[in-house]
């Protein structure tokens, strides 16, 4: 039973994702809606959920087409492997004290890893297509990918040295008297930037930038190969999440007097879905920023701030160990 | 970046205003009288068909969607022999309204015309007419004014003066 238990996790897990994503775009739908003062999709079953089974049907009927322009091997290839990354990072999420897959030495490294796999996803796909707007937003979205990657990894790194652990499950213990939102503020910040620009999410979805590059890298997919790009979005979306939850706000455990009115799974989905919602108000509210805009943002605040709030770190540690 | 915050803090805020949206088969928008919706052919009080086949309305009409033909009737009135409007063309901008000299071309407020078919949404004169009156109860083009039949002379009717004789009116 014991060696079954992180095989049962991980469907759960699986499951989990994929009908949570489902459930995200309706519920995202509905969101943008409300604080655009307008319903969203609400006429198919109660408060129109059914809005995902029809989306669904739609997405499984449509014709599977390859452009013949297109590099067969890796178009079919770029959409599966978003997912299978955004996948394999949710196994070092910790859920609760004893619901994780695997409780590795370097849970954070690990999912760093995945995130930067997702790229080959978004930029192939962009190359496959043979197609100049794919070919942009593919691009952008390394180009994006590869310098919000440099201070995404070093904004942890205060957590890091405050905990003296990569595993995750350790980094949620030692928030057991403070959540790091408080002492590590500067790399919440540079993390919850990096993050979006990450599973590139509006406003950082420049890969995508509809208004410009009709849909950017997936301007060729339709389908359930659009489908699984839109999956992996999602998936990457409440990966995020997860990790914010996990990294600065005590991950399962609920706020210090009132901890124990919920068990931990709960205090950990009920959080998840807080971030989740404010990523979707940060998409109902700011607009995207010009190409050159990001680039400067990432390499000339944000990477100052997290080189800052590492030497602050290192400072305040050395400081209370004298 | 303040500015970033306060977009984001006046966004929130709509989550507790009032939507806009009008949930609209459940729930009908008021339409004025006036509204401008589908075109009608209405009746003089004594039941008869107000249009006297003009053309004017079809000859104001900037789409060109009436399409209509005179008759005479044996006591000398005019009347359509057919009337039909192409409503897949009709823009309802109601300048035939203003256009007809004895209010029997009506804008009505419904707008609520779908077809499969896009054959009908042309209306014949059977389809167009209604037993009614419409915005006007009291009017009788033929009464008022309006050219010599067989149930009045000229300048016999209610707002007219006797004609001139313009061969009389010498110095």
């Amino acid at each position: 039973m014991a060696e079954l238990k992180p095989v049962l996790l991980a469907l759960a897990i699986l499951l989990g994702g994929v009908g949570g994503a489902a459930v995200l775009t309706w519920w995202e739908r509905r969101l943008l809606g409300f604080w655009q003062d307008r319903y969203g999709p609400n006429r198919i079953g109660p408060f129109g959920i059914g809005q995902v089974v029809a989306d669904m049907i739609k997405l499984l009927t449509k014709d599977d087409w390859v452009p013949p322009f297109a590099d067969k091997v890796v178009f079919i290839f770029a959409p599966t492997a978003i997912v299978v990354a955004m996948m394999m990072g949710f196994a070092v999420v910790p859920f609760a004290p004893d619901v994780v897959i695997i409780d590795v030495n370097i849970g954070l490294l690990f999912f760093l890893g995945m995130t930067s796999l997702a790229v080959y996803s978004v930029l192939l796909g962009g190359l496959a297509s043979n197609n100049k707007y794919a070919l942009l937003g593919g691009l952008r979205s390394a180009a994006q990918m590869v310098s919000y990657e440099v201070f995404m990894g070093l904004s942890l790194m205060g957590i890091v040295m405050i905990t003296g652990s990569f595993s995750l499950v350790d980094i949620v213990k030692a928030q057991e008297n403070m959540w790091f939102c408080f002492s590590q503020a500067l790399g919440l910040l540079v993390f919850l930037v990096a993050g979006i620009a990450e599973s590139h999410r509006l406003p950082f979805d420049l890969p995508e930038a509809e208004h410009e590059l009709t849909a950017g890298f997936h301007t060729e997919y339709g389908g359930m190969k659009f489908a699984m790009f839109m999956l992996g979005e999602y998936l990457g979306l409440m990966l995020i999440s997860c990790m914010i939850v996990t990294l600065f706000f005590g991950g399962w455990m609920g706020p210090a007097l009132i901890s124990h009115w919920l068990p931990p799974v709960v205090w950990f989905g009920l959080k998840v879905f807080i971030v989740i919602n404010f990523f979707v108000l940060l998409r109902a509210a700011i607009p995207r920023p010009r190409y050159d805009q990001l680039m400067s943002l990432g390499w000339k605040i944000m990477l100052p701030i997290t080189l800052i709030n590492l030497v602050l770190t290192g400072w305040v540690l050395l400081a209370m160990e004298a | 970046m303040l500015s970033q915050l306060r977009t984001i803090w006046e966004i929130f805020k709509h989550s507790f205003t009032k939507l806009d949206t009008v949930q609209y088969p459940e729930q009908k928008p008021y339409l004025a009288p006036r509204y401008r919706g589908r075109i009608v052919l209405t009746r003089d009080p004594d039941g008869e068909e107000r249009c006297v086949a003009c053309n004017l309305c079809a000859a104001v009409c900037p789409v060109d969607c009436i399409a209509l033909q005179k008759d005479t009737r044996e006591d000398g009135t005019w009347y359509p022999e057919f009337f039909r409007i192409n409503f897949s063309r009709c823009i309802m901008c109601g300048m035939c309204e203003e256009a007809c000299p004895t209010y029997a071309i009506q804008l009505t407020p419904d707008f609520e015309m779908c077809e499969y078919d896009r054959q009908n949404m042309v209306y014949e004169k059977e389809n167009l007419l209604i037993d009614g009156v419409g915005k006007y109860p009291d009017y009788n083009f033929y009464r008022v004014s309006g050219m010599q039949t067989a149930f009045k002379d000229k300048g016999q009717a209610k707002n007219e003066a006797e004609p001139i004789d313009t061969k009389s009116l010498l110095p």
